[in-house]
């Protein structure tokens, strides 16, 4: 396949950044979206010139670094993170755009790689039980039924993307947050610090200047993950509980 | 024949901190013994950890929870991607919920086993007793792990075992446990705890008067290389398995961290035993990047096939039932499709070698569903595999459900690591290795569901308990800052190297040196290794290492972010890593785990071990560049376990 790539280069997070245009040749289906633009790279550099910054990693889909928005969509075409979107997906001579997320709270370090530190700042204020190691009781002391264990793992399931504030109209961070929030929620390890969790993870996530919810939907259909839409509901369920339950204290 | 493999063998190495009496009573004796550090000192000692997976979450996590200040380094931008997040298939434990014969005494048989005797009994007995440990750990968590309708955990068997002992989040385990690791570790930054440097790569080790003082990074956004002091240091920095390039590691996964301490004393133990996982989806060209895993669990279920035909190439479908070749089933009619990984590997590259292999260049074999299917029902099928299916349809383009799946074994665990001893020290005082990084547990072959378990037990409970002991015996001292000489020398080599790399400007890139070591390696050093073979590789090592220098090009500059300059970096340890991995290949004229010498196998093709000339672990001491290191020796005793030809038939 030969194809154009439209990609954003940015030297650095306080630089101003364009779109720059390279042809690649000779790019097979069943390539990778990061393969193709390894060779791209590769080109690149043998031409003395600045190949293009990319977050990615464990090139299987989980750890959640890889990050473009193709064509306008986070992750490209298939619901999938771009290290498993093949190019068989894509068409001979077909004109590609690649860009970093776009979020005010996602700062651009270079070309295609943004920082998504806020993310780590949003779990640090809340996202995790506090269970010290060496304190835990026997793991059948609770049992924990089917469904509230599926539901957990279901939004356990996030990989921490960011692909749902790309997506956003607003650049919100409301399913990553409501994923955790529920994940930790809805079992009984989590109950004790239920209200603090969910109020300290969405003030950080407001402090962190991510956009406000309009209940668009886009998070959830760019998901590599399938984090459902319902997830935002139930945050803001919980949220309103403990911010009822803190006004009777 | 090269300088480098006129190795000497020098003094023995012993581990000192393993205490005598029976084996189940080791690790109590060793807490009691160890000295403690008073909590209200504790604050005024740093330690630095190296890494975020599951051994330097949980460790970073611990060690701050008893009231140390740690400073904790990952390459990537958040400690939440560490690649232990890749792991699928489960954590092993000795809980024995299942009523179906387990113990803590089992597992410790098993994986002593599995890794055909060439680990240290004291070691893996500790790993069994704690197994038990992290499951309530991660439980209190809130890791959500697979639930029976009753409400208890479910679990599964694994290769190499007869129990159901691992413990599962459907094909996500390592990404449930490393959260659970990440949000401990979380919890910690936010109290000031932890000092987190993230998208920080380690570049050197400080050693000042023989004891390991600090580490040299780089700030991987900036550029800027920087010094960090402590009183210990933890490298989790994970295996090497990067070093043949196709692996099933993350990409930027590598062996500086190790390599480096290596090179500052830290004796290396047993680098060519490395695992090659059999249940791999094949390449499929030569722009393949990586290789992805598909859990072993698919061994409970699936069946492994070929045709019995050479160059049969009809469709899977077209081979009727008595003209496939279950060839698992038919040499181990007992553990089957469950055999270790070792053998399924090697297994499959026989029945490939024989011209019976399927898929493009016939380099692959069948693990098929159809069975499952019509026992279980596709819905139970789906609940169960679901997440590795559709991940496999999505590589290969093709349905698992209706075609049976194409395997292949690919490089995807590295057993070899730093020497440390019971207390997971290295030789370098006050440098300890944990999880991947280290060589213990797991002798020459790990078994499924073993590694979650290990980086775990290093990091929430070993480490933090024998940390303590050399802390209250290396009294903090305040010695050291950026301006000491050794700091500034190990500051100014690391410079330099980064300066060289982007001054030869040459005309070949990182990654095609990188492919070419690989290629090398695995030609050589993978599945089947021999004499000839090894030291073809170790002529042609130093002419790559050569010819890198003088051919290498890295665009851009020090000062910013240079993704190719961290590359190409990482190449120049692989470019000498991969000498001693052969060189230790070389040397262990016998076959055992995943290290196969064609020249020592059974009649029937299995791999025979030469306890009394082998049956010691090889630590390796550093001695300069391509210049001949010298082997120290650790006798391995098994008063517990007694080696036996190891039997899955």
């Amino acid at each position: 396949m030969k194809l154009t790539l439209r990609v954003w280069r940015q030297k650095n997070a306080d630089a101003e950044g364009a779109m720059s245009t390279y042809e690649v040749d000779g790019i097979s289906p069943d390539m990778s979206f990061l393969e193709m633009l390894d060779t791209l790279n590769e080109e690149l550099i043998l031409k003395g010139e600045d190949p293009v910054a990319f977050d990615h990693d464990c090139r299987e889909g989980i750890c959640g670094a890889c990050s473009l928005v193709i064509n306008g969509d986070a992750h490209g075409p298939e619901r999938t993170t771009t290290c498993q979107l093949h190019m068989r997906s894509f068409r001979d001579g077909d004109t590609i755009d690649i860009e970093p997320w776009r979020a005010a709270a996602f700062p651009v370090v270079k070309d295609l790689v943004v920082d998504r530190s806020a993310f780590d700042r949003i779990i640090q204020a809340g996202g995790y039980i506090t269970a010290p190691t060496g304190a835990a009781p026997e793991a059948h002391a609770t049992p924990v039924p089917k469904p509230d264990a599926d539901f957990a793992f279901e939004h356990a399931e996030c990989i921490g993307c960011g692909a749902c504030v790309a997506a956003c109209p607003n650049g919100a961070a409301m399913l990553f947050t409501s994923a955790k929030v529920n994940h930790l929620n809805v079992l009984p390890q989590g109950a004790p610090e239920r209200e603090t969790r969910v109020l300290d993870m969405v003030a950080q996530m407001d402090a962190e200047g991510f956009g406000g919810c309009t209940l668009a939907g886009e998070c959830a259909t760019a998901c590599p993950k399938g984090i459902p839409l319902m997830s935002i509901t139930n945050m803001n369920k919980e949220w309103l509980r403990a911010t009822r339950k803190a006004g009777k204290r | 024949m090269t300088f480098y493999a006129d190795y000497t063998t020098g003094e023995p190495v012993a581990d000192t901190k393993a205490p005598a009496g029976p084996v189940h009573e080791r690790w109590d004796k060793r807490r009691f013994e160890a000295k403690l550090v008073n909590p209200a000192n504790r604050r005024k000692h740093t330690v630095i950890v190296v890494g975020t997976g599951l051994a330097g979450g949980s460790a970073g996590a611990t060690l701050a929870e008893q009231g140390y200040h740690v400073i904790q380094f990952c390459y990537q931008d958040s400690p939440r991607r560490a690649h232990s997040i890749a792991a699928q298939g489960g954590i092993n434990a000795a809980k024995n919920y299942r009523n179906d014969g387990d113990s803590v005494h089992r597992l410790f048989y098993d994986t002593v086993k599995g890794g055909d005797f060439r680990a240290r009994e004291s070691n893996v007995h500790r790993l069994a007793q704690i197994s038990v440990e992290i499951i309530d750990q991660c439980v209190a968590q809130g890791v959500p792990f697979a639930r029976e309708y009753g409400g208890l955990l479910d679990t599964r068997s694994f290769g190499g075992v007869q129990v159901s002992r691992t413990f599962y989040a459907r094909g996500q385990t390592g990404q449930q446990l490393l959260l659970g690791a990440y949000q401990a570790l979380s919890r910690q930054i936010a109290a000031g705890n932890v000092e987190l440097h993230a998208r920080t790569e380690m570049l050197d080790l400080i050693v000042i008067d023989g004891r390991a003082r600090g580490i040299v990074a780089r700030d991987l956004i900036t550029g800027k290389i920087d010094t960090y002091f402590a009183d210990a240091v933890v490298l989790a920095s994970g295996g090497y398995g990067n070093i043949f390039y196709l692996s099933t590691n993350a990409m930027n996964s590598n062996a500086t961290a190790v390599w480096r301490a290596h090179r500052r004393g830290a004796y290396f133990a047993n680098p060519c035993f490395t695992q090659i996982h059999p249940t791999c989806i094949p390449r499929t060209g030569d722009h393949q990047s990586k290789l992805t895993l598909m859990s072993e669990s698919l061994r409970n279920d699936g069946r492994i096939w070929v045709p019995k035909a050479k160059g049969d190439t009809r469709p899977p479908h077209q081979i009727p039932e008595d003209e496939r070749d279950y060839y698992l089933e038919r040499i181990y009619p007992s553990f089957g499709n469950l055999v270790p990984r070792d053998i399924a590997s090697r297994a499959a590259k026989n029945v490939c070698d024989e011209g019976r292999g399927v898929g493009p260049g016939g380099q692959g074999v069948y693990l098929d569903f159809a069975d499952a299917i019509r026992r279980m029902g596709r819905k139970a099928v789906e609940a169960k595999y679901g997440n590795l299916f559709d991940m496999y349809q999505r590589i290969t383009d093709e349905d698992p459900y209706e075609v049976p799946m194409r395997i292949y074994p690919a490089v995807h665990y590295t057993m070899g690591g730093l020497w440390v001893d019971y207390d997971l020290q290295t030789t370098v005082p006050g440098l300890f290795a944990i999880g991947e990084a280290n060589f213990s547990d797991h002798g020459a072959n790990r078994l499924g569901a073993s590694a979650l378990m290990q980086g775990l037990a290093d990091g929430y409970f070993v480490l933090p308990a024998t940390i303590n002991d050399y802390l209250a015996r290396n009294p903090r001292t305040d010695t050291v800052d950026a301006g000491h000489p050794v700091v500034q020398e190990v500051l100014a080599e690391t410079e330099d190297r980064l300066n060289l790399l982007l001054s030869v400007d040459g005309d070949r890139t990182p990654d095609s040196f990188h492919r070419e070591l690989g290629e090398l390696m695995w030609e050589y050093c993978g599945m089947a290794r021999t004499e000839t073979g090894l030291r073809k590789a170790l002529e042609r090592i130093p002419q790559i290492r050569e010819e890198f220098w003088r051919r290498i090009k890295v665009p851009g500059t020090g000062e910013e972010f240079n993704q190719s300059l961290e590359k190409a970096n990482r190449i120049v340890d692989y470019l000498e890593l991969a000498e001693l991995m052969c060189l230790d290949a070389l040397h262990r004229s016998e076959s055992c785990g995943g290290h196969f010498r064609e020249e020592s196998q059974t009649p029937d093709g299995e791999a025979a071990r030469k306890d009394d000339t082998f049956s010691y672990a090889a630590a390796w001491e550093f001695t300069g560049t391509g210049t001949a290191p010298v082997l120290h020796k650790e006798d391995l005793v098994f008063e517990y376990v007694h080696p036996t030809q190891r039997s899955y038939a």
